[in-house]
């Protein structure tokens, strides 16, 4: 486990040094909430129902800005193949870096999606259940991000593949996130989507730091 | 609990780089207490070479029939490891932590690790704002902190000056003499101080 606390650790001192990384997506996610309302009449009863797609989505697109640089910047200088070669286990360091990742990059958004909610105006039961799905989502959106990343990490153009590869592995999420705050907004029962939600949070945090470390280990080859 | 190793023998060893094979047939032993001066034009797959033998690729064909594990071995390619935001402290630190030192320990070992290559003044300045001479006393300082006995060096030599290379000459001679091995890549001659230094040279 001190491998682990000596990632996260690591990636908090750098977040400290840079803190634009983290910052970015949060200002990118408070944009895009708070600009869609002024393409709708504000009182258009429309923007209540889309209100769930615009977090969600909104979260997804925030999470995506900075998940090419996860591993670049480790393959840049060399800390990558320290880490393959390190006695600790691969997938182990790769889910402790997506961890924090996860800590430093979504964790704000979760944290502010509720002001955001609120003032697109869902109400207050499917505010709790945005929470919810996006506390339970958001790792998915990481850790598939990450995945992807360490597939295009030596690639010269990532940027375009990237998301062409992450969006389709990442809709599940949305589906299911989307799907649950918008039955708890219409008073239905919302239970199922969060279980799916957690069904894919346990499969995205156990299998892929394994299929990532692998991506790495290829880029590298 | 595998014993440590003490001689890494491959046989029949061949390296690709992409579609291309840039060694084949190789067969040779290293021993602890020997230096391997792997020498070669460029392009000839030094680095791969060496990448291939402490674990970073896969070779072609052939095999490695005893070897260093991951917890006996160091390796320094041509990028040092270190993340340029971080102080040489900093990176040293994380480097013991993921290894598992207790900060104690770390504590202990730190300060005479970077007094010994001469960083001690420059300890909490950004790896980004050293030098590449002085970048690469950084990495050697990682060789010194976490005592290890199977050294990887890929052109340890390049960009280091004169006192950087009487630096790196000691180190090589203290690690030998210690019992340690050393496999390294370099264009130049070795200094003739060095104990126990084998030449594997693929030009021939």
């Amino acid at each position: 486990m001190s491998a682990v606390w000596a990632v996260l650790r690591r990636e908090l001192l750098l977040a400290a040094r840079h803190p634009s990384d983290w910052a970015q997506p949060l200002v990118f996610y408070a944009i895009v909430a708070v600009l869609f309302p002024f393409g709708v009449e504000v009182q258009d009863p429309a923007l209540k129902t889309f209100a769930p797609a615009i977090v969600w989505v909104g979260a997804l697109l925030a999470a995506l800005l900075g998940v090419e640089r996860i591993f670049r910047g480790d393959l840049d200088d060399g800390t990558l193949e320290q880490w393959l070669l390190s006695d600790v286990p691969a997938p182990l360091l790769v889910f402790a870096k997506l961890a924090a990742h996860w800590l430093l990059t979504a964790l704000p958004l979760v944290l502010a999606a509720p002001f955001l909610a609120i003032a697109l105006g869902l109400p207050a039961p499917a505010v709790k259940v945005l929470v919810l799905s996006l506390l339970l989502g958001t790792p998915c959106l990481i850790f598939t991000g990450g995945f992807a990343a360490a597939l295009t990490v030596g690639a010269q153009r990532a940027g375009i593949l990237l998301p062409i590869l992450v969006l389709p592995l990442m809709t599940p999420a949305v589906i299911f996130g989307g799907g649950a705050v918008r039955a708890a907004a219409a008073g239905l029962p919302f239970e199922a989507p969060l279980y799916f939600l957690g069904a894919l949070l346990a499969l995205t945090v156990t299998l892929l730091p394994f299929a990532t470390a692998g991506a790495l280990r290829n880029a590298l080859e | 609990m595998t014993a440590p190793a003490t001689r890494l023998e491959v046989s029949g060893l061949a390296v690709a780089r992409g579609d291309r094979s840039v060694v084949e047939g190789l067969g040779f032993s290293v021993a602890t207490g020997e230096i391997l001066h792997i020498r070669g034009r460029n392009g000839a797959g030094k680095t791969s070479l060496l990448e291939v033998l402490c674990g970073l690729r896969h070779p072609a064909a052939g095999r490695i029939a005893s070897g260093p594990q991951p917890a006996e071995l160091h390796w320094l390619g041509h990028k040092n490891g270190l993340n340029p935001a971080l102080s040489a402290e900093e990176n040293l630190r994380f480097w013991c932590a993921l290894n598992g030192q207790p900060r104690a320990a770390v504590d202990a070992v730190l300060e005479p690790a970077l007094q010994r290559v001469g960083l001690k003044a420059l300890r909490h300045r950004p790896c980004g704002k050293l030098s590449t001479g002085q970048r690469r006393r950084a990495a050697l300082a990682r060789l010194l902190a976490l005592p290890r006995p199977w050294w990887f060096l890929d052109e340890p030599l390049a960009g280091l000056d004169q006192s950087g290379i009487e630096l790196l000459t000691d180190l090589l001679e203290a690690h030998a003499r210690g019992g340690g091995a050393v496999l390294l890549t370099s264009h130049q001659p070795l200094p003739e101080r060095l104990p126990g230094v084998r030449l594997l040279d693929l030009a021939r």
